[in-house]
């Protein structure tokens, strides 16, 4: 193809690219190598409806003289990645450095706000990617072989999961999961513990959320590999069907040799959809138990009144790091596969 | 703020719909932009806001969850996307640092003659807010309860134990307590009411350096604690709302919750009016022998954005003024607790009014003070659960906001 | 279809018993909430047993019936939530197909060149969709109100279009790459440009795998709270917002079956575009076969 079609026809698409994400993923990456202006303070008497108190306020005359100076703020370089809030570069060290055996170091470096997301984020995507997919791929097969008529309604069902608005969707499930919920009485029956609650403690929590990330995602495995079952090569099927494979056999020789490549796609966008896990953590008000990269970064903006850029933008630029790191087998093998072809 | 009270009211759309007898209000022309949060009460004072709209004045409102979000970019363009952003506490303090309202001294004196001196919401000699409502956590008590095992209404914290206490031994129930202790926003709430109400600090005077890992820091997360032995094993997961439920199905017999709830709680048309007509509203508990009301008071406002023209300010003010009548407070007096002229307090209003005479303080309105509540929310929830020491979870808090602080500039 | 795959009773039934076991997990919160959106709020969210969601004391002695409409006229009529199904319509269309038009090209483009620069083109992408949107959206404030763009619904619709490419050109890249090249090329030899290549011999049998790529695109946009949130004004809302508004900063009495009302109307479309479409995205992803 020809650099001049090339280009014209890439453009609308790498356009919008570039504009909203290229551009601002540069003004993020910038954003988290600077933390703000020296703020001048005086301190002042607030009047108000409950009385009046003492407080500090910003001088805005002063700060204003600062800002002028230095649009961008105080240049602070890799800082904000190394502070406490996120690698924690000087804590770790002193953990390190003086601790009683590994167990004290690890409960003392989980304790680190990015380290105690960290491993929710990745024991999360590690556990969801593959349950879901073994999930879609089990459903997919049994969708395969029901008869034509029910396959419409029962491909909308099992879509469900995945198309209604985890807002409401995760705010109904928290409320089965209720002691007096019907999900969480009805495991209280079954374990025959009425003291059993589901949002009591972290590990019971983690569980939760891992179920509900699973539940959430399986459909969109689903769709995928139910397509890929439908391309299956009938002769190579019909042969090991002569050859006496019987089922377990052709699945594991014929179908899933075929489905490789889908689930290679669906494994992709399966670890980079649960490496941003964070609407079950709000849903499920699990923050006490559990908290996630994006988590981390939805707190640094939405958390309080005072938003915190520069550390939502270091936490951003980590994640899109993490994403590339967990995808790298998988760049390093599209890599070959693309100079073979281009050979 | 988080302001606790309820959803939206219908939209209110664009000049014109509102307007019909007082078109105008007086306001010779202008545009008024209104961003706000989304509750009830809001809704009620933009409507009539709104009915100000017509001859060259328009009205618009963005009522949404998000505002906290938008404010300042929004306020930071010049002409301002808004002209009026409805404020509370703790979500003036970024306008203020960005140094984005404006002083409304000189419109206060031309068209200010309804409100109080009170309403004035003064930093530093200047008016920069007009309150209109309070709000703050006061005790919820299910009197039945107390007479049933025999009980006096508690006043403390330390009395809410012992009734605790008694009404699981008695065997009445269980859990007799909840608190808001959900980790995030909540529980920093539920520390910041009770550090008040031991006389604590969060700075060192004058400065932004956190000063609450003393004794008070320590006293206040131990009471936490020993309030959670009192109630059902999620409490980590309580917000005001499952709050809310839990009373109105009869889980919980004494709670620290939100007076602008209190309607939801004893509606006689709602789901347990039995449980309403039993509540007794009562003033905030003290805690530690203190005498201050364990409960920081909020205030709602309305502020006006400095990047406009004098002209949208002033129709701005005197639509909002005009929104915040004393006859807006008469004739829904149960729609808040109003801090307008004339006011006469329903029953209702009584826990919140209560907490504020005796001697309740407001939530801070330090500028880093929004710092400090996200580092509790997200710091306090292993002491809270057993698995640090109360010193430990201090420490950390006082790390985390130092880390925060630094990059906002506030600490060196 | 391919019943060829196995006749063996036992494998059947296993199939089959797990098939049954995952639709009642996967659809019975939907049709609790069904059922539920016609209770009053203090049955279908209570604390003293999940029966009473069932059996609706409170629906009887708050309304008179066993069920009752209060949630849908609520949400339909006093909170006109059609008006926010109106702007779903306009922005879902709009997202869709242009996502669809600049992703086509785009995934050509990228299938056709055997250049280094298109596996980088690829490779950028994917880091691109590694970015949190939220962090993406908080950066679009200030130049949005700088522009004076903030708010209207063709802002939120460029925007998700972009937010969108990525996963929109990986999966039509990988379908056109399964697109036979000389179905183009021997277009060019008969004198065709590229476009026109493109045109008449591609644009023919792209359409399954445009329709699933689409699917996608869809439920991104009818989904999205994100941006739609921060982007929209209070008149411009989608439905997500809108519902969100409806669960308010803190719950009303009631409104909270607004929302559950609302969210139950919002899968109705969903339901008419699967069993509508379902042959299409089956045969889509077949013929596309998206691969990694």
């Amino acid at each position: 193809m020809r650099h001049r079609d090339f280009t014209a026809f890439i453009l609308p698409s790498a356009l919008a690219m570039l504009l909203f994400i290229a551009l601002p993923i540069v003004s993020v990456a910038v954003q988290s190598l600077f933390v703000e202006h020296e703020q001048v303070l005086v301190t002042v008497e607030n009047c108000g409806p409950f009385g009046c108190q003492e407080e500090t306020k910003v001088d805005p005359d002063a700060t204003a003289a600062l800002k002028e100076a230095e649009p961008l703020g105080r240049f602070n370089g890799l800082g904000t990645y190394l502070n406490r809030a996120h690698l924690a570069v000087t804590e770790v060290g002193e953990i390190l450095s003086d601790n009683d055996g590994i167990g004290d170091v690890i409960s003392r470096i989980y304790n680190l706000p990015f380290y105690k997301a960290l491993s929710f984020t990745l024991v999360y995507t590690f556990l969801v990617t593959p349950l879901s997919m073994i999930a879609g791929f089990a459903v997919a097969l049994g969708v395969n072989s029901i008869p034509r008529m029910f396959k419409g309604p029962v491909i909308f069902l099992s879509l469900l999961p995945y198309i209604v608005t985890p807002l409401l969707g995760s705010l109904i499930l928290f409320w089965m999961i209720n002691s007096d919920g019907v999900i969480g009485a009805t495991l209280q029956w079954i374990f025959n513990d009425p003291e059993l609650s589901l949002k009591a403690s972290p590990g019971l929590t983690w569980i939760t959320l891992i179920v509900y990330g699973t539940w959430h995602m399986t459909p969109f495995a689903f769709v995928v590999f139910y397509a890929g079952l439908q391309t299956l090569p009938q002769d190579t099927l019909e042969s090991a069907m002569i050859d006496g494979a019987n089922r377990w056999e052709r699945i594991r020789y014929v179908v899933i040799p075929h489905l490789v490549p889908l689930a290679t796609f669906v494994g992709l966008v399966l670890l980079m959809d649960n490496f941003r896990v964070f609407e079950p953590i709000i849903g499920f008000s699990a923050e006490a138990n559990a908290t996630s990269l994006s988590w981390s970064i939805y707190n640094d903006l939405n958390g309080s009144v005072n938003q915190l850029f520069g550390s939502a933008a270091a936490t951003s630029i980590l994640t899109m790091l993490g994403v590339i790191v967990l995808l790298m087998p998988v760049l390093i093998r599209t890599w070959r596969e693309f100079n073979r072809k281009a050979r | 703020m988080k302001t606790l009270t309820t959803t939206a009211l219908a939209a209110i759309m664009a000049a014109g719909i509102a307007g019909t007898a007082q078109a105008g209000c007086g306001i010779e022309g202008g545009s008024v932009r209104i961003l706000a949060n989304d509750f009830d009460a809001l809704g009620l004072v933009i409507d009539e806001a709104a009915s100000c709209a017509g001859d060259g004045v328009t009205v618009e409102s963005n009522m949404t969850t998000e505002h906290k979000s938008l404010q300042v970019p929004a306020l930071t363009v010049d002409p301002a996307q808004y002209t009026v952003a409805v404020v509370a506490n703790n979500s003036i303090v970024p306008l203020m640092n960005n140094d984005l309202i404006r002083p409304l001294d000189d419109l206060v004196e031309k068209h200010g003659q309804t409100l109080q001196a009170s309403q004035l919401i003064k930093i530093d000699g200047r008016t920069m807010a007009i309150a209109f409502m309070g709000n703050g956590q006061h005790l919820f008590i299910r009197g039945d309860i107390l007479d049933e095992a025999g009980l006096e209404q508690p006043t403390t914290m330390e009395g809410i134990l012992e009734a605790a206490q008694v009404i699981r031994e008695k065997g009445i129930m269980e859990y007799p307590l909840a608190a808001a202790d959900q980790a995030g926003w909540y529980l920093a709430n539920e520390f910041v009411n009770t550090y008040l109400g031991m006389g604590g600090s969060f700075f060192e005077p004058g400065t932004a350096q956190p000063a609450i890992s003393g004794e008070a820091g320590v006293k206040t997360l131990e009471m936490m604690k020993a309030m959670t032995e009192y109630m059902e094993p999620e409490y980590m997961t309580f917000t005001a709302d499952e709050m809310k439920a839990m009373y109105l199905s009869g889980d919980v017999a004494i709670m620290n919750q939100w007076g602008s709830m209190v309607n939801g709680h004893i509606d006689p048309e709602g789901p347990a009016p039995e449980i309403g007509a039993a509540t007794v509203l009562a003033p905030a508990p003290t805690v530690g022998g203190g005498s201050v009301p364990a409960s920081a008071l909020w205030w709602d406002g309305f502020t006006i954005a400095k990047n406009i023209s004098d002209e949208d300010a002033e129709a701005s003010f005197i639509a909002m003024v005009h929104g915040i009548r004393p006859e807006v407070a008469q004739e829904n007096p149960s729609a808040a607790t109003w801090l307008m002229k004339d006011f006469a307090a329903p029953e209702t209003a009584m826990g919140v009014l209560g907490t504020a005479q005796a001697g309740a303080k407001p939530y801070p309105m330090s500028p880093y003070m929004g710092l400090m509540h996200t580092a509790l929310g997200a710091e306090l929830s292993d002491f809270m659960q057993g698995t640090e020491s109360a010193e430990q979870a201090l420490a950390d808090v006082e790390a985390a906001y130092t880390t925060a602080a630094q990059e906002a500039g506030f600490l060196q | 279809m391919n019943t060829q795959l196995g006749h063996s009773r036992t494998l059947a039934i296993t199939s089959g018993l797990i098939l049954l076991v995952w639709l009642i997990v996967a659809a019975f919160p939907f049709f609790w909430t069904v059922w539920g959106s016609f209770k009053v709020q203090a049955d279908f969210f209570s604390r003293e047993s999940f029966w009473n969601a069932i059996f609706g004391p409170a629906t009887q002695r708050q309304t008179g019936g066993a069920f009752t409409l209060d949630g849908y006229e609520g949400a339909w009529i006093e909170r006109e939530f059609y008006h926010s199904v109106w702007n779903t319509v306009i922005v879902t269309v709009c997202v869709t197909s242009i996502s669809l038009l600049f992703g086509t090209l785009g995934g050509y483009a990228l299938s056709r060149s055997t250049r280094k620069y298109t596996f980088w083109i690829l490779i950028a992408a994917l880091v691109f969709r590694a970015m949190p949107h939220i962090t993406l959206v908080s950066g679009y404030l200030l130049p949005f109100f700088e522009l004076n763009i903030w708010g209207y619904l063709p802002t939120a619709i460029i925007v998700l279009v972009a937010i969108n490419q990525p996963f929109t050109i990986w999966m039509l890249h990988s379908f056109f790459m399964s697109i036979p090249k000389d179905l183009d090329e021997s277009a060019m030899v008969d004198g065709c440009t590229r476009f026109q290549a493109f045109r008449w011999a591609i644009m023919p049998v792209m359409w399954p795998g445009v329709i699933t790529t689409g699917l996608f695109s869809f439920l991104l946009a009818y989904n999205d709270f994100a941006v739609t949130a921060m982007l929209l004004n209070q008149d411009n809302q989608t439905m997500v917002p809108k519902i969100n508004s409806f669960l308010g900063t803190v719950q009303t009495e009631g409104t909270i079956m607004y929302a559950v009302a609302a969210t139950v109307s919002a899968t109705v479309p969903l339901f008419i575009l699967v069993m509508f479409f379902q042959r299409q995205i089956v045969s889509g992803l077949t013929a596309g076969a998206v691969k990694g």
